[in-house]
């Protein structure tokens, strides 16, 4: 599977992904690490995906969303954006509510 | 050439701003001294009137393409209405601290 079709599936199997630079417990930016851990914050479960880890996603996910810049979330299939719309929308509320929401729909399909 | 100067430039034309600031960060990160790399952009514009913030950042970004398609690093991007300029008094949050990046191996 190339490296777009990896991704698509990431973003299509999980409710909530981000596509970061190291983990969600050892993130390698400073913006991976805010986007992370807004995310934590918001209470659901979510997948990640280390772009330092994979260097062929690393090259393709800005093609993906023509979004140029990491990281990336994507909720409900959807690409937010990257870590300073995650974190405005974590302090207007209106992150966990999307979570929330994307979480409750993937459970009860 | 001067990639500041360059990024101010573009966005100045693009949007006719009612603020534009950016800042060089790049000297808080794992680069060697005067690099031009990590900037902090805020701007506030009518251009972004009735946009959800995703595309307002999608906005900027296709200006800046060529710039992020090689030349910069980072960009911590603000982007506001000329209104939601002023009910927060010209405040945004500040950029998070350097934790090594690509090169901390």
């Amino acid at each position: 599977m190339d490296a777009l079709e990896r991704i698509k599936q990431q973003v299509e199997s999980h409710p909530v992904v981000i596509f970061m630079k190291g983990t969600p417990q050892f993130p390698m930016c400073g913006f991976s690490s805010r986007a992370a851990e807004a995310l934590k914050q918001c209470g659901q479960e979510f997948a990640y995906v280390n772009v330092l880890a994979d260097q062929e996603v690393f090259q393709a996910l800005p093609q993906y969303a023509n979004w140029p810049t990491f990281p990336q979330i994507y909720i409900d299939g959807e690409l937010v954006g990257g870590c300073d719309i995650t974190l405005e929308l974590f302090q207007s509320g209106e992150l966990k509510k999307m979570i929330d929401e994307a979480t409750a729909k993937r459970k009860s399909a | 050439m001067n990639i500041q100067t360059d990024i101010e430039r573009k966005l100045r034309e693009a949007f006719d701003p009612v603020h534009l600031e950016v800042v060089n960060e790049s000297a808080n990160h794992n680069v060697p001294p005067g690099s031009e790399s990590h900037f902090k952009v805020t701007i506030a514009s009518q251009a972004f009137e009735g946009e959800r913030l995703v595309g307002r950042h999608r906005k900027v970004n296709a200006v800046l393409s060529e710039e992020l398609a090689g030349r910069i690093h980072a960009l911590a991007l603000h982007t506001l209405t000329p209104d939601e300029w002023f009910e927060r008094a010209g405040r945004v949050p500040d950029s998070p601290p350097c934790l090594g990046g690509s090169k901390a191996g």
